[in-house]
């Protein structure tokens, strides 16, 4: 339970200190930069109490089921390889807060900084102790887009924006990708627990999945680690704050890649294919990007390239299927940490005392700030390999083993590459060295400038430097235990044997080595004269090629949707209709009885005179839409021939409902008609109408035709009698229908108040902009257009609705009251009541009516819906679920027996937001009509006066 | 004539009805095409409950043959809620006409402020 607790802690503490710095945005620098560093610290002791037992053979791990049905659980587990990097992320996580803790300027937003690399930090130590697949997926996308924000971080620059738009677009492509060989991969192992697919490496070797999860697993980590063809955004992703990219895009995020292939090593590893890709990315990316750095200029881009170099190196290693490769592939991965952060945040010292990046305008710099160049040549020296320091160590165990594997069948390739590729690190690494600190200043103005920084700034690199010296002196009392500790971890056997020292005696890894650094000597002396042949040779521009291949996608979906989906509602509705009954005529060929056995109901005369007039009314509003006022009378026959079907066919409620929502329509209706033309000049052509028509007609015989075949069968087995017997042993209530709707199926209510209040909330958003630019232009010019009566609130109607408004309250409050026993109920109700509202505003203007009325609809709809929700929460402190309700039978003197039901409270709310959501859009459009007809009177006026 | 037949050719008048609108090229036509289909799909939900006569679905003691009240509750909502949909699709055609000055559903910018019918010649709409 304790480890539980730990390991839960361990990964929640950034997300939890990322939150409180978004909460404290406000808060001085301290206050933040204080926050993070606590939390990485915390967390790095949190790490500490586990390392003993864990490098020791410990496991410690906890599951707690989240989705099973995927097969996601949230489980966390620290093996040796999880320990080593979650330490690399919180330590260094450490060094990198307080390195920019004074690195950022002031009035820079370090909220938003620190708390986006908190949630990165969490991201990233989610990746490494994750042990469900899936769950490791979800951390991995968290990453990528932490590091959007962070590479976005100065918004205001466009390479800012650029750099973290293709960051994403390539870690996130290839996080798809990811996703897609993670799924497979658990899918071939039977499992997506991650110890359970370790074990499992024979079962995915052997499945016919392998090579394209294989695939698509290193697609995710070659974009993820930059290797090459996909190396291209790293450079870019420079344009983020040094901390950052010291941070990000050297010690961790980068290397979540190399993580993921070292942790899937015994699954994924061993294979012909799998040495031959990994073997031949890794080396091709450590060569490419030795080659690019030896010729960048920008401090950073150098360190990026070189970056994508060593990454390179890393990822051949673990390519060689090696179990003694791995373990110089772990101890290398430590090296780089150290000396690589260094130099970036040397780099960020540099620029900030300087002021430029550019190397050709820097030189001589060890004068003005020797504590910098100390640390930033020896941390220069162990990325070129040079004794006594730790990247020597890891680079001769690289050089040892690459003669163990024939690439293509050639026995000398791979030394002779590997060999190449380690002259060029010398090279880039020595020119960093040298042509920044040594000799003579190249400017005047950048060295004039240029001193030492406060310890706040250098310490962190100081400190890492000392690591990175120490890991050549003492390796096997530094680090032995540990890289051991993770070999085994990675290759699931046990370490080989192995000594880490300088000195091994003379071999073949060591006169390799000798060749690289004299090859890198040679580079840096001639390094003039190849930088002009470089300059001179035509290289492909990757960021041009990436937006060019961006510009082209774009292009052709843009293309794709137009093609597809046609910019016209007309075509889109006749094509959906045409579909549709295409369904149907396929449906049909399943055949049967067009006319079922029921028993059918014979009609009375006035029923069959209803009907007539329904048919001629839909009739003339067809061939009447061009009068719309006149349309409206025959829209307001069908919906009452409607509603007295609904009284004829036992359904009460409906028929009560049916003309309420009829008055509301028209009065809707009426009053957007009078803003809008009325009489539109246009109509379809001759041509177009007919095949429309035949459409129109097809469609309504075959869903008559359904109507028909359906009413006269009998229905399947319901479960209404379960409503009708327990309405009101169980509801409380005789009114079935409304005991469904506030009890049974209440949740399907309380959905339908919410899609009803945010209507009447996006009808409110619609209208009240309407004053502005060219809809309100057109609102202010707006004129009459029919005849009007001379007095505008006709003393009749006025005097009329007033006496009605509390009759018509009252029917209001008996239909509430009675909702749950006899036809009623809160939206019923509630429609009543807003039709007396409404009247008052139809008689005596809004303005009269608005300034009386004491209730904002907003709140009544926000009220309503919480009233709903707070009746169904109720019931929870009864320990009963969502909505369950409850009723008792009371009595008072006077009134006698009455009864009380919960769903009374969440008819309540029912009725609030109904009513809110309708009175919102009829007052607001009446709101509107009324601006516009004062503008227009006022305009009468002034041309009367003129 | 019985009464299912009279339920089902209203339901297809309707529908019928509302495609064609629907179809039309100004929004407030397409809006009353909606209210028409409406109708007729609030009727074919309730009319799945079968139709039955004097039996609501009021509860007592004395009766032991009820309608079937689950379709009423549906269609009660819908009601509600059709009200809801129409009135938001008024108010964004009103919207966009006050925005644009036409109030023809693909947006063409034939104004209706120049009321003289014979702004366009394609084949659209005459």
């Amino acid at each position: 339970m304790a480890i539980a607790m730990t390991l839960l802690t361990l990964v929640a503490l950034p997300f939890v200190a990322a939150l409180a710095i978004a909460l404290l945005q406000d808060a001085p620098r301290a206050v933040h930069s204080a926050i993070a560093a606590g939390a990485s610290a915390g967390g790095l002791l949190l790490l500490a109490s586990l390392t003993a037992s864990v490098i020791a053979g410990d496991v410690p791990s906890a599951s707690w089921s989240w989705v099973p049905s995927l097969g996601l659980d949230l489980t966390l587990m620290v093996d040796p390889l999880g320990l080593m990097f979650a330490g690399l992320i919180l330590g260094i996580g450490l060094l990198v807060v307080i390195f920019a803790h004074f690195y950022l300027y002031a009035g820079e937003a370090t909220g938003r900084f620190f708390a986006s690399l908190m949630l990165f930090q969490g991201a990233m130590l989610g990746i490494v102790i994750a042990g469900n697949v899936l769950l490791l997926l979800v951390f991995w996308e968290m990453t990528s887009l932490a590091s959007f924000l962070l590479i976005g971080f100065w918004q205001h620059k466009p390479e800012a924006r650029q750099g973290a738009r293709m960051a994403l677009a390539v870690t996130g492509g290839g996080g798809l990708a990811l996703i897609g060989g993670m799924v497979l991969l658990g899918i071939a192992a039977g499992s997506f627990d991650l110890a359970t697919i370790l074990e499992r490496g024979d079962v995915v070797k052997a499945s016919p999945l392998y090579p394209v999860l294989l695939g698509l697993i290193l697609l995710g980590c070659f974009t993820k680690s930059a290797q090459f063809p996909f190396h291209f955004w790293l450079p870019h992703a420079m344009a983020a704050p040094t901390p950052v990219s010291a941070y990000l895009h050297s010690a961790t995020m980068v290397k979540a890649g190399v993580f993921l292939l070292a942790r899937l090593w015994p699954v994924l590893a061993g294979t012909d294919a799998y040495t031959l890709i990994v073997t031949s990315v890794g080396l091709t990316t450590m060569i490419v990007g030795a080659a690019v750095a030896l010729f960048r200029h920008d401090l950073k881009s150098i360190l990026a390239y070189s970056t994508i170099s060593q990454l390179g190196m890393l990822v051949m290693l673990l390519g060689f299927s090696l179990e003694a490769a791995a373990l110089a592939a772990v101890l290398h991965i430590l090296n780089h940490a150290a000396f690589k952060a260094a130099l970036f945040m040397s780099a960020g010292i540099v620029e900030h005392e300087t002021g430029t990046r550019d190397i050709r305008r820097l030189g001589g710099l060890a004068k003005a700030m020797p504590i910098t160049a100390a640390v930033a040549t020896l941390a220069a020296a162990s990325m070129a390999g040079l004794p006594p320091l730790g990247g020597f160590i890891s680079k001769e165990l690289m050089l040892y083993e690459t003669p163990k594997l024939a690439l293509l069948g050639v026995p000398w390739l791979l030394p002779v590459l590997a060999t190449l590729g380690a002259a060029f690190s010398v090279g880039y690494s020595l020119r960093l060295a040298v042509h920044l600190f040594f000799g003579s200043p190249r400017e005047a103005e950048p060295f004039a400038r240029a001193h030492d920084p406060g310890i706040g700034m250098w310490a962190a690199p100081a400190f890492l430097t000392v690591l990175a010296v120490l890991l050549g002196l003492i390796p096997m009392l530094l680090a032995g235990p540990l890289v051991g500790a993770v070999t085994a971890a990675v290759t699931g056997a046990p370490a080989p044997e192995f000594d880490l020292a300088l000195w091994h005696g003379v071999n073949l890894a060591l006169i390799l080595s000798m060749v690289a650094v004299a090859a890198g000597v040679l580079l840096l002396w001639q390094h003039k004269r190849l930088l002009g042949l470089w300059e001179s040779a035509a290289l492909p521009d990757a960021k041009r090629m990436f937006e060019a291949t961006f510009a082209f996608a774009d292009t052709w979906v843009r293309k794709a949707i137009v093609a597809t989906h046609t910019p016209s509602l007309q075509r889109m509705l006749l094509a959906s209709f045409a579909v549709i009954i295409l369904l149907i005529v396929d449906g049909m060929q399943a055949g049967g009885a067009f006319t079922g056995t029921r028993a059918l109901l014979p009609a009375s005369a006035p029923a069959i005179i209803a009907w007539a007039l329904l048919i001629a009314a839909t009739a003339a509003v067809v061939n009447d839409s061009r009068n719309r006022l006149r349309v409206l009378i025959y829209v307001s026959v069908i919906g009452l021939v409607i509603s007295l079907a609904f009284v004829q066919f036992s359904a009460p409620d409906l028929a009560l409902t049916q003309i309420s929502v009829e008055v509301v329509t028209i009065l809707l209706l009426l009053l957007a008609l009078n803003l809008l033309p009325k009489e539109p000049p246009l109509l379809s052509s001759a041509s177009r109408k007919w095949r429309d028509g035949a459409l129109a007609i097809t469609g309504g015989v075959l869903i008559g035709g359904i109507a028909w075949a359906m009413l006269t069968r009998d229905p399947g087995p319901s479960i209404a009698a379960y409503h009708l017997a327990n309405s009101k042993s169980g509801g409380g209530g005789t009114n079935v229908v409304n005991v469904i709707l506030v009890d049974f199926r209440a949740f399907d209510t309380f959905g339908e108040i919410i899609v009803l209040g945010i209507a009447g909330l996006g009808i409110f958003a619609l209208l009240d902009t309407t004053a502005r630019g060219a809809a309100g232009a057109r609102l202010r010019g707006w004129r009459e257009d029919m005849p009007h009566s001379p007095e505008r609130h006709p003393m009749m109607l006025v005097a009329a609705s007033r006496i009605i408004l509390p009759l018509t309250l009252t029917v209001g409050i008996f239909l509430f009251l009675r909702g749950h026993n006899q036809p009623g109920g809160g939206f019923i109700a509630a429609l009543v009541v807003a039709i007396a509202f409404l009247v008052q505003y139809l008689a005596a203007g809004f303005d009269w009516s608005d300034a009386r009325k004491r209730f904002g609809e907003h709140q009544l709809i926000g009220w309503g819906i919480l009233a709903a929700m707070a009746t169904g929460l109720g019931s929870f402190i009864f320990g009963a679920p969502f909505l369950t309700s409850t009723f008792d039978y009371f009595s008072l003197p006077l009134i006698g027996k009455f009864e009380l039901a919960s769903a009374m409270a969440f008819d309540t709310g029912v009725f609030l937001t109904v009513f809110g959501a309708v009175t919102l859009a009829l007052a607001q459009l009446s709101h509107i009509a009324q601006r516009a007809a004062r503008a227009y009177s006022a305009r009468n006026d002034a041309e009367d006066a003129a | 004539m019985s009464y299912e037949f009279l339920v089902a050719s209203a339901i297809g008048v309707l529908v019928a009805g509302g495609i064609f609108l629907a179809l039309r090229a100004r929004t407030f036509q397409v809006v009353l095409g909606l209210t028409l289909f409406s109708y007729a799909v609030n009727l074919f939900l309730f009319a799945s409950g079968r139709l039955v006569i004097g039996r609501p679905p009021i509860w007592d003691k004395a009766v032991t043959e009820y309608t079937d009240p689950l379709p009423q509750a549906l269609v009660l909502t819908a009601i509600v809620i059709t009200f809801g949909m129409t009135a938001f699709v008024v108010i964004l055609a009103l919207r966009s006409f006050l925005e644009t000055g036409s109030d023809h559903v693909d947006g063409d910018t034939v104004p209706c402020d120049a009321q003289d019918g014979s702004a366009d010649g394609e084949d659209t709409r005459l």
